[in-house]
């Protein structure tokens, strides 16, 4: 009885020994595998300067592979690889080619390795990529200030009308959250598979996405009901602003990398779409105060814990940013969207109780058509 | 072309687009990607504009050399027959074997002897020739002599076909002069072909046939004072599909890609120059050779004593066409001369060279 430890110990040995086995006999010998060695490339960032174009890239092969020659436009071209040599299976290298790329055109690469697979690599529109400056950094500063800070701020200057509406009025601003919320989920997940699919695939982006959705939802509800009962009023807020923040960090991860890549027109009509599209983010999160009375240092910091993580996210996007990173943390925000969703449902729920109703009522109803229909609706204006 | 815009992309544009709302507070050109002088965007590198495959490759380990297979030229083991005859004989064998083909990339290439392209056969018109063709692949192989001969030396699938392991001998007479090619013709024709199963065949006239054009005759056979005047090359267009998709990674010739363009060919102003060229490049209907500075007289598969077309600079040949190309520096300044295929792809691919002409 004593020596069952001994069982947990045993199989592991016995693992690590026919492993042991299974390496030193090459047992595959007799099925005559001789096959080449798989290779696969993956190009994670792209930065064309004045000096030319330069790529971190990322190898994936089931041994360590050489990029022996670079095509840029069907030539090939002279370029450095750093650090030089065989690039081990999951590792990086900065690859510099001095090619003179046109600007707002169209390149195509292709990189020949050492057993004569080629790997394609496409730079939709040529732009230079933004250097790192003070006067830039603030430049975006202030553009995730616009993106997270400002419509969750306006937002929650609905607060002193929310404290007016009585229990039917709370439940649709609730089930309005609740809408919004479903919007974010579906919108993060997409996202986060979108990233997923520019990632390595020895990662295997969208399993992370989901993985980490879920470990990161029950993550967070063990923790919001630590205390035995479900979060409400302040700490309902906290916990909201903190999934729309993740979600905000990705709008802004997304915004600086389209801003480092030169992808997409400009137009003033997106940013009072945008405006108006985060705008509800700000009445969700003001929503379980008004039971409360917070003082205005709530409001600043619950807008900035909201807002704030835009402006990081563009900061990412736009200076340095590998797409299983951003993939992750996509799947964080969905989590944290979910649970929120669950709180604020049960609160929903609970508000509903206390004036002797259900959670599905017209109004509840109502409430989350409105919240998705206004998400859908401003999403129209941006959407292209 | 894809643009993969992503909704939160376009709101983050319309964000910067709406500088009429909140450009004030943004710093000037914080954000504009501001057309910056782009002093070393330009800068020549070494070789031609920095346009060019990284590194050399190993010739020692590869057995050959894209420089020694421009004058390599085997007249064989020679005797004479009781006729009369010159006999030449050969010793030819398949070998497959992983090339570096371009600097970092190897190659599984099928070979004869050992090297792509294979060995130069160079013989006189009215010769005896005789190979002793030895398979030692895992595939059945020929070699398919361009020339005149008898349907039983053709070497085709059936014919002289040499199985894996086996030997066959080929026994014909050397004609008409030119300059001809020998490859593979095994099933799959295409397969057999790129993975480098061809040589040069190279006939020279017998100057005693051609009275009226004896000094030209004289000129293209092998080692006479008037042939040594002559700096001759071998050039055999070819190309390597290295990811097997139908399409060429690599074009040069004499297989590496760049090399007279890293290394450019030495040669002297004063003495005329012949260029033995043939292209056996696969999947490209057709490949061709544009001589920088100069023109020439071209003799469309050799086998005339005067030109097919004079005065020329470029060439175009399709896939098993070849030709004598004849020119000149004595008018020129010393200096660099490209010459390369005058299909940008394949110049940019590889097939990009240089003559350094010296006084």
């Amino acid at each position: 009885m004593k020596k069952t430890w001994l069982w947990a110990i045993l199989p592991l040995i016995a693992l690590l020994a026919s492993i042991g086995i299974f390496l030193s006999t090459d047992p595959l010998s007799p099925l005559g595998v001789s096959a080449p060695p798989l290779e696969n490339l993956t190009v994670e960032r792209t930065v064309l300067s004045d000096r030319g174009i330069s790529l971190l890239v990322r190898a994936e092969g089931s041994e360590p592979m050489q990029i022996a020659q670079v095509q840029v436009d069907g030539s090939y071209w002279t370029f450095t690889q750093k650090p030089p040599g065989a690039i081990p299976r999951l590792s990086t290298v900065w690859l510099d080619i001095p090619y003179p790329w046109v600007e707002n055109e169209t390149h195509h690469l292709n990189f020949v390795t050492s057993t004569g697979i080629s790997f394609e690599h496409t730079i939709d529109v040529a732009v230079a990529t933004p250097q790192f400056s003070f006067s830039r950094l603030w430049g975006f500063t202030l553009l995730g200030l616009y993106v997270g800070v400002v419509p969750v701020g306006l937002g929650m200057l609905f607060y002193p009308s929310l404290k007016t509406l009585g229990g039917e009025g709370m439940k649709f601003i609730l089930a309005l959250t609740l809408g919004m919320l479903a919007f974010l989920l579906v919108d993060t997940i997409e996202e986060g598979l979108e990233l997923a699919r520019g990632a390595a695939n020895a990662f295997s982006g969208s399993i992370l996405v989901w993985a980490i959705a879920a470990i990161s939802f029950l993550t967070i509800l063990t923790l919001g009901r630590s205390r035995g009962k479900a979060p409400e009023g302040q700490s309902l807020s906290i916990y909201l602003s903190f999934s729309i923040g993740i979600h905000n960090l990705g709008e802004g991860l997304a915004i600086g990398t389209a801003f480092a890549v030169g992808e997409a027109a400009l137009g003033s009509l997106l940013v009072v779409g945008f405006t108006l599209h985060n705008l509800t983010e700000g009445i969700g999160i003001a929503a379980p105060l008004v039971k409360s009375k917070p003082s205005l240092i709530t409001f600043v910091g619950l807008t900035a814990l909201a807002g704030l993580p835009a402006v990081l996210g563009t900061w990412i996007g736009v200076f340095a940013f590998s797409p299983h990173w951003g993939a992750i943390f996509m799947g964080i925000g969905a989590g944290a969207i979910l649970q929120v969703i669950v709180e604020v449902g049960s609160y929903l729920a609970r508000t509903a109780s206390k004036i002797g109703d259900t959670w599905l009522s017209k109004v509840s109803l109502a409430g989350f058509s409105a919240g998705l229909i206004i998400m859908y609706g401003t999403a129209l204006l941006v959407t292209f | 072309m894809r643009f993969d815009v992503s909704r939160r992309s376009l709101l983050g544009m319309g964000l910067l687009g709406g500088g009429s709302i909140f450009g004030k507070f943004l710093p000037r050109e914080a954000l504009a990607q501001k057309p910056k002088e782009r002093n070393n965007h330009f800068t020549s590198s070494a070789v031609h504009g920095g346009s060019t495959t990284v590194g050399d490759v190993d010739n020692e380990r590869n057995g050959f050399s894209p420089r020694d297979i421009l004058t390599d030229w085997d007249g064989g083991k020679v005797s004479q027959l009781p006729n009369g005859q010159t006999l030449r004989e050969y010793d030819i064998a398949v070998e497959e074997r992983e090339i570096e083909i371009a600097p970092g990339v190897v190659y599984p290439a099928w070979t004869y002897n050992g090297r792509v392209p294979g060995s130069t056969i160079r013989v006189t018109e009215g010769d005896r020739v005789k190979i002793n063709f030895r398979n030692r692949s895992r595939h059945p192989h020929t070699i398919h002599f361009h020339g005149i001969h008898s349907a039983r030396q053709d070497g085709v699938p059936g014919t002289l076909e040499a199985m894996p392991g086996e030997e066959v001998v080929y026994d014909f007479d050397a004609k008409p002069f030119g300059c001809h090619l020998y490859h593979c013709h095994s099933a799959p024709f295409k397969r057999h072909l790129h993975k480098g199963l061809y040589g040069a065949f190279i006939v020279d006239p017998d100057p005693k046939r051609y009275p009226e054009d004896e000094a030209a005759a004289r000129s293209r056979l092998l080692g006479t004072p008037e042939n040594q005047e002559w700096q001759e090359f071998l050039m055999v267009m070819n190309a390597f599909d290295t990811n097997f998709d139908e399409e060429n990674e690599f074009y040069a010739v004499n297989t590496i890609p760049h090399e007279f363009m890293k290394r450019p060919l030495r040669i002297e102003r004063d003495r005329p120059v012949r260029v033995y060229l043939i292209n056996v490049t696969e999947f490209d209907p057709i490949n061709s050779f544009h001589l920088h500075g100069n023109f020439f007289d071209y003799y469309d598969s050799g086998t005339t004593l005067t030109p097919s077309l004079r005065t020329i600079d470029t060439v175009m040949q399709c896939q098993g066409q070849r030709g004598i190309l004849e020119f000149s520096f004595q008018e020129h300044a010393p200096g660099q001369y490209m010459f390369h295929a005058h299909q940008s792809e394949f110049l940019e691919l590889g097939w990009m060279s240089a003559f350094e002409v010296v006084a």
